[in-house]
């Protein structure tokens, strides 16, 4: 057991499987020789080398491209865009190169890659630099989408995303980069698909994802304070997505809240409260209620930022006050 | 930068003929999949190589079975150039089961791993950086393999392409691409919104890559600087860029008539067409009349037999809907 940083794991996830497999590489710019912007693949290039750990000019295109091609063909790529908002100068690769390919070829091809980048908010980058894009890729047929919100999680869910032969988009929390926390020795091989209970109660579920589950639990804890026991669910994997978990924590509490930190129409809350009103809707013993980011560009001053993504208080007034009317 | 060009060796008059059949083919397969089209048999989109035949057919010739070829949604030619059987490219043009994807990918994204087709790209410029990664592949795995990939000069000015040259260059990727140079985009002349002349061979130099021009109507330049640079780049000595003037027939698809390109400057083309020409030179080369009759009359029979054959095929079932969007076979999202 030792204490790790959410940017530790991630190089820790990554080299236990080039420890493991010959056949995954990483690029990305600045990733090498710099350890990240993020600091977050520092000693890669150092035990790996630059065969397999490759610092690229700034190419998202070309980036994404050369991961597509070089899976299509035997490799297991990792590749990084430095942020989240960037997806949008290369989403034609994502979205009909990689995403699209392996259907429209009758599956002759697949596409064991990953695609690593920091999402979200909560650094007072401002909106070009802050936004959450889980949704934007949720809604693409093809592509598994996981946001783990643990450094245990990071390197469990980093590798399980490395093995599946899918295309994954793996998204790291930016505001959770520095949290530390105890983490295992040893390989850490985790499942995709697969929500997480981190807490049991009797009256709610909180259901979050990525920067939200900390803040989620935070949440929970005061409102028991004032009588209202919380179940929080970790969403984990947006696709797939564990519904079996999902909707049996929702049913034994009857009330669900989700806590999203994309803008607020068409994020995941939404389609997860369409398959609950479909499926478990006479459980319910209230409104399904989505706590989101407003459907605003994000602002880069502190004081707005905050009022912005969801916070630990407008979680606890939003679950109380719907509890008690 | 000093190269040194590997030896081609020169095809000799088999190897002639059996390239003559190749751009036969390829002519009259197209034509086939046009009156098809006419005809409402051929579904959606279709865009034909018709008078560009020599560029697919003469790079496929130098091409190892192992390497790869990327194509556009102008890939009809260049999938059955590396050996794909017609009547699963018919097939597919016209929806059905038989298909090369099962119906499942359509006339733009002709693919068959199975002999290095590794997919047709209808996102203008897409495929370049995609190649770049197949080449990286090979690269790094240490196989020969080169990575061959078309477009046309109207791909030339997004920045995809403009990406990939950069990246092919500083790793030194073994990819050849070739731009094949009809002069137009769909409506409009590429020159008309290209701040140089040679959209492709311009912009490569910039780039430190190999740039090379040649005559697409010809099938035996075509070949050897192909030959050329997929030696160079199977030798470890980086990418080339060839840009090949030809021009399309036809329109630029379904069934678009052209009419926006000046009648003397189709007629002008019409002239150098590649089959004719090489019908020529085979016959001063020493082939007879009939040989080139024979061969004629057999790719005929082989565009007769896949019509048929794709014709009588099945109509895509239901089964195949919901497959294959994941490498389980599967499409399923939640548990
Ligand atoms: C990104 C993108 N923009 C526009 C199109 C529409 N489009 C399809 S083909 C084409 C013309 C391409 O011309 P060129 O690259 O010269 O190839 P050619 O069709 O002549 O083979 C255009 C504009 C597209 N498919 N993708």
């Amino acid at each position: 057991m030792a204490q790790l940083t959410f940017r530790e794991a991630i190089a820790r996830g990554i080299a236990q499987e080039m420890r493991r497999d010959e056949s995954v590489v990483f690029l990305g710019e600045d990733i090498g020789a710099a350890g990240g912007v993020f600091k977050g693949t520092v000693g890669l290039l150092e035990e790996f080398g630059g065969v397999r750990v490759r610092d690229t000019p700034i190419s998202e295109q070309a980036i994404l491209g050369a991961a597509m091609g070089a899976a299509m063909t035997g490799l297991k790529p990792i590749a990084e865009i430095m942020f989240a908002d960037f997806f949008a100068v290369c989403w034609d690769i994502v979205v009909n190169e990689i995403a699209k390919s392996r259907y429209m070829t009758n599956g002759q091809m697949t596409f064991p890659l990953v695609i690593r980048s920091g999402n979200g908010g909560g650094l007072r980058f401002g909106a070009q630099h802050s936004q959450s894009v889980e949704n934007w890729a949720m809604m693409v047929p093809g592509l598994k989408v996981v946001v783990p919100s643990t450094p245990e999680d990071v390197i469990g869910l980093m590798a399980a995303s490395i093995r599946d032969p899918d295309p994954v988009i793996f998204l790291e929390a930016k505001a959770l980069y520095s949290t530390k926390t105890d983490v295992p020795d040893g390989e850490i091989v985790d499942t995709l698909g697969t929500a997480k209970v981190l807490r049991s109660g009797s009256n709610a579920t909180l259901v979050a994802l990525g920067a939200m589950v900390p803040k989620a639990l935070k949440a929970a804890e005061e409102l028991a304070g004032q009588g209202i026991d919380c179940t929080v669910v970790d969403v984990r994997s947006l696709v797939p997505l564990d519904t079996q978990t999902l909707l049996r924590e929702i049913s034994a509490t009857g009330r669900l809240f989700t806590v999203e930190e994309n803008p607020r129409l068409c994020g995941w809350g939404g389609e997860l409260s369409s398959i609950v009103s479909e499926e478990i809707f006479y459980d319910l013993d209230g409104p399904i209620v989505r706590i989101t980011t407003p459907h605003i560009p994000l602002p880069a001053a502190d004081a707005l930022e905050d009022m912005a993504i969801p916070s630990v208080e407008r979680i606890v007034t939003t679950v109380s006050k719907s509890m008690n009317s | 930068m000093t190269t040194t060009t590997p030896a081609v060796s020169p095809m000799d008059l088999d190897e002639k003929l059996a390239l003559y059949r190749t751009q036969l083919a390829l002519r009259f397969f197209e034509q086939r999949a046009y009156d098809m089209f006419l005809e409402n048999l051929v579904k959606g989109t279709s865009h034909l190589s018709l008078g560009q035949e020599a560029i697919a057919a003469g790079v496929a010739a130098a091409m190892k079975p192992t390497d790869w070829t990327f194509a556009t949604y102008r890939g009809h030619a260049h999938t059955l150039a590396r050996g794909v059987p017609m009547t699963p490219v018919l097939a597919e043009l016209l929806g059905r089961s038989n298909g090369l994807m099962a119906g499942k990918g359509g006339s733009m994204h002709l693919t068959s791993v199975e002999h290095g087709v590794m997919g047709s790209y209808a996102i203008i410029g897409a495929h370049l950086p995609i190649a770049c990664g197949a080449a990286w592949s090979a690269q790094f795995r240490g196989t020969d393999q080169v990575a061959v990939c078309f477009f046309g000069d109207g791909s030339t000015n997004i920045g995809a392409f403009h990406e990939a040259l950069n990246f092919a260059a500083i790793w030194k990727l073994p990819v050849v691409f070739v731009c094949e140079n009809n002069l137009w985009m769909e409506y409009t002349r590429t020159t008309e919104v290209t701040a140089v002349e040679n959209p492709a061979a311009d912009r490569a130099s910039a780039y430190g890559l190999e740039s090379i021009m040649v005559d697409g109507n010809d099938a035996d330049a075509v070949y050897e600087v192909a030959a050329a640079a997929i030696a160079r780049a199977r030798a470890g000595e980086g990418p080339s860029m060839i840009e090949a003037k030809t021009y399309r027939h036809g329109g630029h698809s379904r069934a678009d008539p052209g009419k926006y390109r000046p009648d003397s400057e189709v007629a002008e083309w019409l002239a150098k067409d590649p089959i004719p020409r090489y019908h020529t030179r085979l016959l001063e080369l020493g082939a007879t009349e009939d040989q080139l009759v024979e061969i004629e009359r057999d790719v005929v029979r082989e565009v007769d037999l896949a019509t048929e054959e794709a014709k009588a095929g099945g109509v895509p079932g239901e089964d195949l809907l919901m497959k294959d969007v994941w490498a389980d076979g599967g499409s399923s999202w939640r548990n």
